[in-house]
């Protein structure tokens, strides 16, 4: 018999890749990965159990910033993709990692279907408010009077409300987190894994180079001043009503998760091809 | 629908083989639907050159499939005077009409529906066995077992008074199924090993969506309804990278919302397995019915040089093979495989022997724990490199869509990109598909190269030629990518006049075989598109018309 090998814990440093993030110099996504790296540390987890899942764009890029299992999918598609995984391997512990337009606006359905489906995921988005990959695009959540080369003006369009539009599709976990606070995202990211079901976490992580003036995020953004709740319609109302800067646990549901039909075989195939038999 | 379903599993029953295909109007439920039944005393996959007998109920909305209806001189209508005269296309074709009462005849018992006396009329005038009858009604119809039995009487009775096509002598038993292709298909899915499947329901691949989710809960695997053809690709391809084989079926529409992902099975190297079901198209099209024209987005449809697996089913009862072989490429191989298989093949159902097993399916090279470093692309002679599953010490990597290096991290180097392509393509290029590439039947000067539903009418097309005297060869492809110019080129050898045959407007397989040089001799192009299906005579036609050219 092999003798039991000791388990050493790890730390975060252990969970992050020898990569050089393609991300710019002050971006807030890299607080979002050190958060990220603490997060799997303080859940005493191994990174070969853990699956990050990704679309595209500048926060997609994180899985290979770790050292756990990657997957750089298109543009939009990560949830899918972490569903077929989380479903067909529910032993692993699956991260999703996405963006205002990945997980918004190309992805925007299939954020809608998770929230319902209810798959046992943690879903990180990272909003900067800004398609920062393509240099400075609006996108769902950016705010309507921008003014961009590609919209001058600012677009006219209201901004897309991501945490009332999860309460409203059945999330089961909806938090909300500041990237200038690596230490509390970290903490959050961590409860979001231990919630069952769905959890989403919106996190607000700047984009210096073309929103500059989001360095003004750390002022606004402050601890929620009440507790999280399990009422839905308190939570909508708190979210609904907040200035999008209460950073913290929102709402925390206790619908049971997605549950695949059986994984124990009763029959072969060649058993049931017995119902073709003439 | 029923009574159809019914006569053919009585015809099962009573030992012989059958094969039913349907085609109904764009109704949701209800109006009007055509079961167009053969029954044979051998095995086929093809619809004869016409009906011997048409039974009506009503004539609501006739016009719509009329023409997938051919009758002769020799054609019999049966139908209720009640609901009116035969339209004039049949009556044109002078075709004898019974008038039958279903109607009235169904007032003779509490319950009974015209459908069943029509099934009666028809088994009896067929002379299938009363009991075969009885036997089916019991153990098919949820309800009304009783009422069915009494109305199939009726019709029995009836149908004495008509002049009959009785059946030849019914041939010896042997093992059989009675299955239709999207159940084969999702049957040989499952053979094939794979225990996910994610979907999206359309029409006409939903039955095998239905079969496939009880299936494979008994299996030890699950199904998962996602909300959007995006949705389960990508969910196949999730799937897949954490080690298990999936599958999605789908028709023309959900294909192509799926070539995105389908780029990116190619490139991350996750296999994955779709099932095109195809329909008329383009858009929309007719969603009911059949046609062979997604051909071209299934070679073509994926952006960049993307080399992938098409192979396409040539027979009822080779749906479920061809999903299970391409199960076996994709896992083998790490790429993505569209099965094409269309509504002919997957909305008929039929009477198959059961099928031979074509020996141990294929499967992934994983990479094992502890292989430092682990290179998850590394570039080998054969392309394949073993595949890491989240689990596995030592060997984590990210899959990525992104161009990348031996190891797996994003690359814009142009040498990496070359290598990658270069390994990727050659996992297709040494791709040995053996006798599987094709069904290779006949000698002759001439030659029928066709695949898929058209394999059916030409291969009876053929017998007629060679009972007539005239030698022709069939080339029926199955494995439509890779290409297989050389393989083909072998087949055709000393062939001096090549037919090509199709279901599509625009000569699809015909453009792709001029481009791949796989073609000798002189060629003529025998297409249409759907949903009229090919019958032998015309094949036959054609054959003869040439060979006297």
């Amino acid at each position: 018999m092999n003798a039991p090998t000791e388990v050493i814990p790890l730390a975060a440093k252990d969970f992050k890749s020898d990569y050089k993030p393609v991300w710019c110099p002050g971006c807030g996504d890299y607080s979002v990965l050190s958060a990220v790296t603490k997060a799997l540390a303080m859940l005493n987890l191994r990174p070969e159990n853990v699956a990050v899942v990704s679309g595209i764009g500048c926060s997609s890029r994180i899985p290979a910033y770790t050292t756990c299992y990657g997957f750089h999918g298109v543009h939009g598609r990560s949830l899918p993709a972490a569903t077929g995984l989380k479903v067909a391997r529910p032993d692993l512990t699956v991260l999703v990692a996405s963006g205002d337009g990945d997980g918004y606006s190309i992805g925007g359905n299939h954020f809608l279907h998770a929230c319902r489906r209810n798959v046992d995921l943690t879903y990180i988005v990272m909003d900067n408010h800004v398609y920062g990959m393509t240099k400075g695009q609006p996108s769902p959540t950016t705010e309507p009077d921008w003014s961009s080369k590609l919209a001058p003006g600012g677009t006219g369009l209201r901004e897309f409300h991501p945490l009332v539009i999860a309460l409203a599709s059945g999330a089961n976990f909806i938090a909300r987190a500041f990237s200038g606070d690596p230490n509390g995202t970290a903490h959050l990211i961590a409860e979001a894994v231990r919630h069952p079901g769905f959890s989403f976490l919106e996190v607000l992580s700047p984009c210096v180079t073309f929103r500059p003036e989001q360095r003004q995020w750390k002022e606004r953004a402050r601890p929620a001043p009440v507790a999280a709740t399990d009422d839905p319609v308190r939570a909508a109302r708190r979210i609904l009503t907040d200035d999008g800067f209460n950073i913290g646990v929102l709402y925390r549901g206790h619908r049971a998760p997605y549950k695949a039909a059986s994984a124990t075989p009763t029959h072969s195939p060649d058993d049931l091809a017995a119902a073709f038999s003439t | 629908m029923t009574a159809g379903n019914l006569l053919l599993e009585a015809a099962a029953q009573a030992g012989y083989y059958a094969l039913m295909t349907r085609t109904s109007g764009p109704q949701i439920r209800g109006g009007e639907a055509a079961a167009m039944l053969r029954i044979s005393t051998f095995p086929t996959d093809g619809q004869a050159d016409g009906f011997q007998v048409l039974a009506a109920i009503d004539w609501q909305n006739v016009a719509r499939f009329a023409a997938e209806i051919p009758l002769d001189s020799s054609s019999l209508v049966i139908a209720d005077p009640s609901q009116g005269e035969p339209p004039e296309v049949f009556l044109r074709s002078g075709a004898q009409y019974a008038r039958v009462p279903f109607k009235e005849l169904a007032k003779q018992h509490k319950d009974a529906w015209p459908n069943m006396i029509a099934l009666g009329v028809l088994g009896g005038l067929v002379g299938l066995p009363p009991d075969a009858l009885e036997r089916v009604i019991a153990k098919s119809m949820k309800k009304g077992v009783e009422a069915g039995i009494a109305a199939a009487r009726i019709g029995m009775a009836q149908a004495a008074t008509l002049e009959g096509y009785r059946l030849a002598a019914a041939p010896p038993r042997t093992p059989r199924w009675l299955i239709t292709g999207n159940e084969a298909a999702g049957y040989g899915a499952l053979r094939g090993g794979v225990r996910f499947v994610a979907a999206y329901p359309i029409t006409p691949a939903t039955e095998m969506l239905e079969w496939l989710s009880p299936a494979l809960a008994k299996v030890g695997g699950t199904m998962v309804q996602a909300e959007d053809e995006l949705a389960s690709i990508n969910m196949v391809l999730g799937a897949s990278y954490g080690g298990v084989p999936a599958l999605t079926a789908t028709s023309g529409p959900g294909l192509s919302l799926m070539t995105e992902a389908l780029g990116l099975g190619v490139a991350a190297e996750i296999p994955a397995v779709v099932v095109d079901v195809m329909r008329t198209g383009p858009s929309t099209g007719i969603a009911t019915k059949t046609e062979q024209a997604d051909l071209n987005i299934a070679l073509y449809g994926l952006h960049g040089d993307a080399p992938h697996i098409v192979v396409a089913p040539n027979s009822l009862a080779d749906c479920a093979d061809a999903t299970e072989w391409a199960v076996g490429l994709a896992e083998s191989l790490q790429v993505p495989a569209i099965v094409l298989s269309d509504q002919y093949f997957g909305q008929a159902r039929g009477v198959i022997d059961v099928p031979a097993r074509n020996g141990s399916v294929a499967t992934r090279a994983v990479a094992r724990n502890g292989e430092h470093p682990y290179l998850r692309y590394a570039v080998t002679d054969s392309g394949i490199s073993p595949m890491a599953l989240p689990g596995a010490q030592g060997c984590a990597y990210t899959a990525d869509g992104l161009e990348h290096n031996e190891k797996g991290t994003p690359s814009s180097q142009a040498a990496d990109h070359l290598a990658q392509m270069d390994k990727r393509a050659r996992k297709l290029t040494q791709l040995d598909p053996g006798v599987r590439w094709a069904s290779v039947e006949g000698e002759g000067d001439i030659a029928i190269v066709t695949f898929g539903s058209c394999t059916g009418p030409a291969r009876e097309a053929l017998a007629r030629a060679r009972a007539g005297g005239l030698d022709a060869r069939l080339v029926s492809l199955r494995m439509l990518s890779p290409a297989q110019p050389e393989r083909l080129l072998r087949a055709l050898q000393g062939v001096k006049r090549v037919l090509v045959l199709e279901q599509n407007h625009s000569g699809q397989f015909l453009r792709y075989l001029r481009a791949e040089g796989a073609l000798a001799g002189e060629v003529r192009s025998l297409r249409r598109p759907g949903p009229l299906p090919f019958r032998p005579a015309e094949i036959h036609g054609a054959l003869v018309e040439w060979s006297r050219a």
